[in-house]
């Protein structure tokens, strides 16, 4: 190559940088609807946004609960089992055993129950409950620790609602406090 | 004293006499100087540093015949078959799965990609890459769905930083000391170099939302695992991971995409990911309320407890790794902080009385594992190991007495596969009988 030749593809370089450089920076997302994207936006805040339609009790739970062969994990009525009980939970502040972290006791808010149902439950199937069976179990499970009553509607409504017994037991450590 | 020094540059050698109690040598001493150790310690206990004489060499089979065709993805020698993970859940019942990194049989710094730690909680997610959607959603001004193809569109960095799990060395949260090796007790932190698209030129892409403060990382796996972080963490060096150690992530590390969030606590890396939301305030996910959440002794619980603190421990000798007799070790084990890098790391051989400073090895790199290394001239004696790390931002890893004040005594001994304590990063003490055998004690 000329001394020519180098110079020609240096100086095309330099304007191909240029280029580059006043345009924007790289794009290549593909823009998306809020409709095309909504069967990934499963998420639940604490105030209930995200909740979708739909309601149970917890006797409509109970049924899901024996239908879906949830007791195989957690044992019959939530009493524990393989992946732990969904009922019970002592103090927290024990000093002779560790402590449990369970729903009753420990789970600051309801709308957790619902939303971890939902997306990881059941083990082998998740993502195949409907939204009213979702409901229903975290009625029957909230009802099966007393936070409810037995005859309680769970719904967008009523869900962010319930206020759960250790919902001020958590203190933030970010931003980092000293 | 029959420990002869030799430099070649004629220079002064640092001296050989112990700089702490037990026999810790200046971490110099024997760092490329060509030293010769022969002879005895004169210790009373038979000490002879030279073994007998080696038998004559001949050739192996090796030697003397072809070997085998070179395999297209080379795999470790046969004879290292028991570098492995131990596996929580090796036949996958419905629970999460814990694969720990063996640290007694590794050396260096970087963990090879089979050996990674993993916490996964519906197995090793098999994600079709072509397929695979990453979205960028909420408080943007224009939501964005990113192909595997796309991602590899954008300039990319490569990042050394190691990965801990909130729940590595829970073991040690417990009143009696647990018998088990380093990689039951830490084998819950691993570190790679990742390369990957920070995470900023896509939100610069899609265009945050001033109200934004916080993001959820979601993964594609099968609870669809979601995490909350503050969206300074984005800005600060969140990158999205396509490689680990040169090549495509592994499966059981979040093939094709995954987050990283260095020194952040390793459940926040979201692996698999698909989705990232930015939102006004945390969604209070069951991994930052019930998991990952940090009971008080007063019945409070720490909540979004981020940084993975300063911490060592001792590799080499550990439990399992047996001394062969008195005279000379080199003492090595692996020091990291979420806070940056490591400063020092000192060791003691009489269980924290007295100190000496360990070498760092080269490079020091802010949050990515640091080897440190000193020489040790064991007497035969029993002697308490312990190392004690500090970073950058002037923390210093606690002893675990002081560790225990802040979280409160254990309550019971559990099992070693327990999660009772999450960020635990008191020291580690091994203690050496005798007999030369190590095992996990309090000191």
């Amino acid at each position: 190559m000329s001394m020519r030749e180098m110079l020609a593809l240096a100086t095309g370089l330099a304007l191909g940088l240029s280029v580059a450089d006043a345009a924007d920076a790289p794009r290549f997302g593909q823009p998306i609807t809020p409709a095309d994207l909504a069967p990934w936006d499963i998420s639940i805040a604490p105030d209930g946004a995200g909740l979708p339609p739909g309601s149970g009790t917890s006797a409509q739970g109970a049924k899901v609960y024996a239908e879906r062969g949830c007791a195989l994990c957690h044992g019959e009525k939530g009493s524990g089992g393989p992946s732990g009980p969904l009922v019970g939970g002592g103090p927290l502040n024990s000093t002779d055993r560790d402590p449990v972290k369970l729903i009753g006791n420990y789970w600051p808010y309801a709308t957790t129950i619902f939303d971890y149902t939902r997306r990881a439950m059941p083990w082998q199937q998740p993502k195949t409950l409907t939204d009213d069976e979702v409901y229903a179990l975290t009625a029957y499970i909230l009802a099966l620790n007393k936070i409810i009553g037995e005859n309680d509607v769970i719904n967008a409504e009523t869900l962010p609602k319930v206020k759960m017994p250790n919902r001020d037991g958590f203190i933030s450590k970010y931003p980092d406090k000293h | 004293m029959s420990i002869r020094k030799r430099r070649k540059d004629g220079s002064a050698s640092p001296p050989l006499d112990p700089v702490a109690a037990n026999g810790l040598l200046d971490r110099r001493a024997l760092l490329g100087r060509g030293i010769v150790i022969a002879g005895a310690v004169t210790t009373g206990a038979s000490t002879a540093l030279t073994s007998a004489a080696a038998e004559p060499l001949t050739n192996g089979p090796w030697s003397l015949a072809p070997g085998v065709p070179i395999p297209p993805y080379g795999q470790p020698s046969k004879f290292e078959q028991k570098v492995v993970r131990t596996l929580s859940n090796p036949k996958l019942e419905p629970r999460g799965s814990a694969a720990r990194t063996p640290h007694h049989l590794l050396n260096g710094t970087i963990t090879p990609n089979g050996l990674h730690f993993v916490i996964a909680r519906g197995g090793e997610t098999e994600i079709d890459p072509d397929k695979h959607r990453l979205a960028i959603h909420g408080l943007v001004k224009q939501p964005m769905v990113y192909t595997l193809d796309a991602l590899h569109r954008y300039p990319m960095v490569s990042r050394i930083w190691f990965v801990e799990c909130g729940g590595n060395s829970a073991p040690l949260y417990s009143k009696e000391p647990i018998q088990a090796n380093v990689q039951a007790l830490h084998g819950l932190c691993s570190c790679a170099e990742w390369t990957g698209v920070m995470l900023t030129t896509l939100l610069e892409e899609v265009g945050v939302d001033p109200k934004a403060k916080w993001f959820i990382a979601e993964g594609a796996d099968l609870p669809t695992m979601n995490r909350s972080i503050p969206l300074a963490k984005a800005m600060d060096d969140a990158m999205i991971a396509l490689y680990q150690n040169g090549e495509r992530l592994n499966p059981a590390n979040g093939y094709p995409m995954r987050l990283l969030l260095p020194g952040y606590e390793g459940n926040m890396n979201v692996k698999w990911l698909r989705r990232i939301k930015l939102v006004e305030s945390p969604v209070m996910a069951i991994n930052e309320t019930k998991q990952y959440t940090i009971l008080r002794p007063d019945g409070k619980a720490w909540q979004f407890f981020f940084p993975q603190e300063v911490k060592s421990f001792i590799t080499h000798p550990s439990p399992g790794l047996n001394m062969k007799g008195p005279g000379f070790y080199e003492i090595s084990g692996i020091s990291f902080s979420g806070n940056g890098r490591i400063s020092k790391v000192e060791v003691s051989a009489d269980g924290g009385k007295s100190w000496a400073q360990a070498a760092l090895q080269a490079p020091v790199l802010s949050k990515a594992f640091t080897r440190f290394r000193i020489p040790w001239n064991w007497d035969g004696r029993t002697a308490i190991l312990q190392s004690r790390a500090m970073d950058e931002a002037g923390n210093v890893q606690p002893t675990r007495e002081a560790f225990i004040a802040e979280r409160g005594p254990p309550r019971g001994t559990p099992n070693v596969a327990a999660f009772t304590m999450e960020h635990c990063n008191a020291i580690t003490s091994w203690g050496i009988n005798d007999k030369g055998e190590v095992s996990h004690v309090y000191a």
